[in-house]
């Protein structure tokens, strides 16, 4: 599924823009100027990777530090130990379309007991 | 370097042997730990792991295909270093010689003395101790938490919500002073009231009173608390015991440098029992924070393999975080250093303030309460202008 994200003169570099699906997306426009979409929920825990710190082609989680590779989803060291999904990117006449991939997501278990309507 | 061993088996020592593979070396890792366990994670250990909500297996550091190509000696105790020699001595009476030594022992729980033996009092530093606590919370009844710190706050926040009666015995006038200052100690304190959990601070411990099991927390004022547990949450000391005679210099943990070296060739030390020289503030400090045990040791295995022909980088303001009563508390920089701090962000009674510590102008602390992205870009400014 091709999502409209938003549109890149909104999307300054080292921002990132969440796309409030379910689960939620983000997307990152990094210094060097390159656009990638991942998920938004780090694997650990319940944390906004939208609220990191961009570096490079990584980000870090806003809470426990885990680096994700925005390119491929790769994480560097604990806390979390499972990638994030990544998402396929076009930016077409200005505007940032996301290709949902068709993986299962890796939510961290927290997230995923409350999606699947047990206790949060 | 042919052989490196690392003693310790937590999160510095693994992310030493990580460093260590991640950097190229490739002879033999030998990792040496106490503990039978393989590293897990302390956090939770205070709170999910506490309240009941994450499995044991949750807490493993490693995922599952992760191969280090490393020999784990667990369940070993290291009990001296011949410094010269590199070798380290071990409690079964065998030695392990090596090229290089990272030092990677931890801190462990504080007590109180008098309290050996007494049934229902609870320290929590390991796996081990979070098992037992655990075990006595399920039952109920009223916690009384001497030490109002962090692991003090996050006890007693678990407890509270697993609904036990809570007090929360603080020595010092304003818990959380030194880490946070006053002011911002006093906000973040001012959690357990809103919860209806008893804060008695400015007053010292006695004793406990009680034959075989803990029946009360007596106070120097005179009051005595009635307690059916009591976890004694003051600190933690550098496990460093066992370098006597090393020729090490142990202050307050082993003393090293700006990159984890220490005074003898090819032994660095990471982690909460190594004492790390600050260049910015001029001093040696032993932080004693997850982030730090994660993120130093790639420095000091750099330096290790290079012998010490590297210059060390500046390593980023020591962070931690802390989780109490829902809310997410962040801290980055050091607050001793500031003579002013002012709420940037949100309102100190909905307790979601960002605040920043400033030191003649220029900002040398964050704190977060509930504010993580505003935190993160905070954060990066401050080691940007480190
Ligand atoms: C309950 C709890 C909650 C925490 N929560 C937070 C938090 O929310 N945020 C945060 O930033 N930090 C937190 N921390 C701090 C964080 O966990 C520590 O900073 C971190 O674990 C330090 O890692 P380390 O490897 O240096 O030491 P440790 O984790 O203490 O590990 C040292 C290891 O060495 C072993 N050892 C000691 N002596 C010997 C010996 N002679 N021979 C062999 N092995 C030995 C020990 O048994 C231990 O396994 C918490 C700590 C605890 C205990
Ligand atoms: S929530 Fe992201 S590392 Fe913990």
């Amino acid at each position: 599924m091709m999502i409209p994200a938003c549109r890149l003169v909104d999307l300054p570099r080292g921002e990132a823009y969440r796309l409030d699906i379910d689960p939620p997306v983000s997307v990152f426009h990094t210094d060097d100027g390159e656009v990638f979409a991942i998920d938004d929920t780090c694997t650990h825990q319940d944390a906004s990777l939208a609220d990191g710190w961009l570096e490079g082609c990584e980000v870090e989680c806003p809470l426990h530090a885990s680096k994700f590779d925005l390119r491929t989803g790769a994480v560097d060291a604990p806390p979390a130990k499972r990638p994030v999904r990544t998402h396929e990117v076009h930016v077409e006449d200005g505007m940032i379309y996301v290709r949902l991939s068709l993986d299962a997501p890796n939510l961290p278990p927290c997230v995923a007991a409350r999606l699947a309507g047990g206790p949060a | 370097m042919r052989m490196v061993a690392v003693v310790g088996a937590s999160l510095a020592g693994l992310s030493a042997a990580r460093s260590l593979r991640g950097q190229g070396f490739d002879g033999r890792l030998v990792v040496i730990g106490d503990e039978l366990h393989r590293p897990y994670d302390r956090p939770p250990l205070s709170k999910e792991f506490l309240a009941g909500s994450l499995a044991e297996t949750e807490l493993a550091l490693e995922p599952d295909d992760e191969d280090l190509r490393a020999e784990w000696l667990l369940g070993v105790r290291a009990v001296g270093l011949d410094g010269p020699q590199r070798a380290v001595r071990l409690a079964d009476g065998s030695e392990v010689r090596a090229d290089g030594v990272v030092i990677a022992t931890g801190a462990a729980a504080r007590t109180l003395p008098g309290t050996d033996g007494l049934a229902g009092v609870h320290t929590l530093r390991t796996l081990d101790d979070a098992r037992a606590l655990r075990d006595e919370l399920a039952l109920g009844g009223r916690l009384v938490v001497i030490g109002g710190g962090f692991i003090g706050a996050e006890v007693a926040s678990t407890a509270y919500a697993l609904g036990l009666d809570v007090t929360v015995v603080e020595a010092a006038p304003t818990p959380l002073a030194g880490p946070l200052g006053e002011t911002m100690g006093g906000i973040v304190s001012a959690l357990h009231a809103d919860h209806g959990v008893r804060l008695l601070c400015g007053v010292g411990v006695q004793g406990l009173r009680g034959v075989s099991r803990v029946e009360a927390v007596l106070l120097e004022d005179g009051r005595s608390i009635p307690a059916d547990t009591v976890v004694v949450g003051v600190g933690a000391r550098p496990c460093v015991e066992w370098l006597a005679g090393s020729g090490l210099e142990l202050a307050d943990g082993v003393r090293c440098g700006a990159d984890g070296r220490t005074g003898l060739p090819g032994v660095v030390a990471v982690g909460d029992c190594a004492s790390w020289y600050d260049p910015r503030a001029g001093l040696h400090r032993r932080v004693e924070h997850w982030t730090g045990a994660r993120e130093r040791p790639d420095a000091a295995v750099t330096a290790l393999l290079a012998g010490g022909a590297v210059e060390p980088g500046a390593p980023r303001p020591p962070y931690f975080w802390s989780d109490q009563y829902g809310v997410k508390i962040q801290f980055a920089g050091h607050a001793a250093a500031a003579d002013s701090v002012t709420i940037e962000e949100g309102a100190r009674d909905d307790r979601n303030v960002l605040a920043v510590y400033r030191r003649s102008g220029h900002p040398v602390a964050v704190l977060g309460m509930n504010q993580p992205r505003l935190f993160t870009r905070w954060r990066k400014q401050l080691a940007a202008a480190a």
